[in-house]
């Protein structure tokens, strides 16, 4: 059964037209022991389908040990949004509900590789020379 | 959520992970979640809620020392 209804497909298909550069969807998954690693996987591949600057790319979190350490994926389901590079943006869980639309903008700023932030905020973030780590927790409603 | 992956796309030192709750309790445990969103920064501190961008960069900053 498809996740996304043909409704919101439409909808979908005509938001992801304005895309611009190619995006990778790359996810982690495993057969066993992963409960949501089939819907996430499905998900990715749904919404491959509704433009052709979307492709997804699918490894296994036990037997793909180079990429689990290239991508720095310590937990699945995990989905890395990538446009013209990796630039750290990672789903861990299945983005449903409010978290689509997270995932919709994402890819569509992953695709440009720029941000509709401010300014200001552009220069302030600038500004940091170590590394920082977001961890978002939500839920999905 | 936005905002964490767009700071990630402005400077490629920024990291930005969505973690679905439901889905790994034993982070919701570790970081203490009561509600959602909660942003944790570099395991070390947290921001509650979802805040406007202005206040959400400036917390990041503090929590890291990036201020100048």
């Amino acid at each position: 059964m498809a996740l996304l209804r043909d409704r919101d497909r439409r909808k979908i298909q005509a938001d992801l037209a304005q895309l611009e550069g190619p995006v990778k969807l790359v996810t982690f998954t495993q057969e066993l022991a992963c409960q949501f690693c089939r819907e996430n996987d499905q998900l990715m591949r749904e919404l491959s389908e509704l433009s052709d600057k979307i492709s997804v790319e699918v490894y296994n979190f036990q037997l793909d040990k180079e990429q689990v350490a290239r991508y720095q994926v310590d937990k699945i389901p995990a989905t890395i949004v990538e446009g013209a590079r990796d630039y750290g943006i990672r789903f861990y869980g299945v983005p449903m509900g409010y978290e689509f639309m997270s995932l919709l903008g994402a890819i569509r700023d992953a695709s440009r590789g720029t941000t509709t932030l401010t300014p200001e905020t552009k220069a302030a973030l600038a500004g940091i020379k170590t590394p920082v780590h977001l961890q978002v927790l939500v839920t999905p409603t | 959520m936005r905002l964490a992956h767009q700071f990630a796309i402005e400077n490629d030192l920024v990291r930005g992970d969505m973690v679905e709750a439901t889905e790994f309790p034993y982070l919701v445990e570790r970081y203490s979640v009561q509600g959602v969103p909660r942003t944790v920064i570099n395991e070390s501190s947290a921001i509650e809620g979802a805040l406007p961008e202005a206040m959400f960069v400036e917390q990041v900053l503090a929590a890291v020392g990036g201020r100048d």
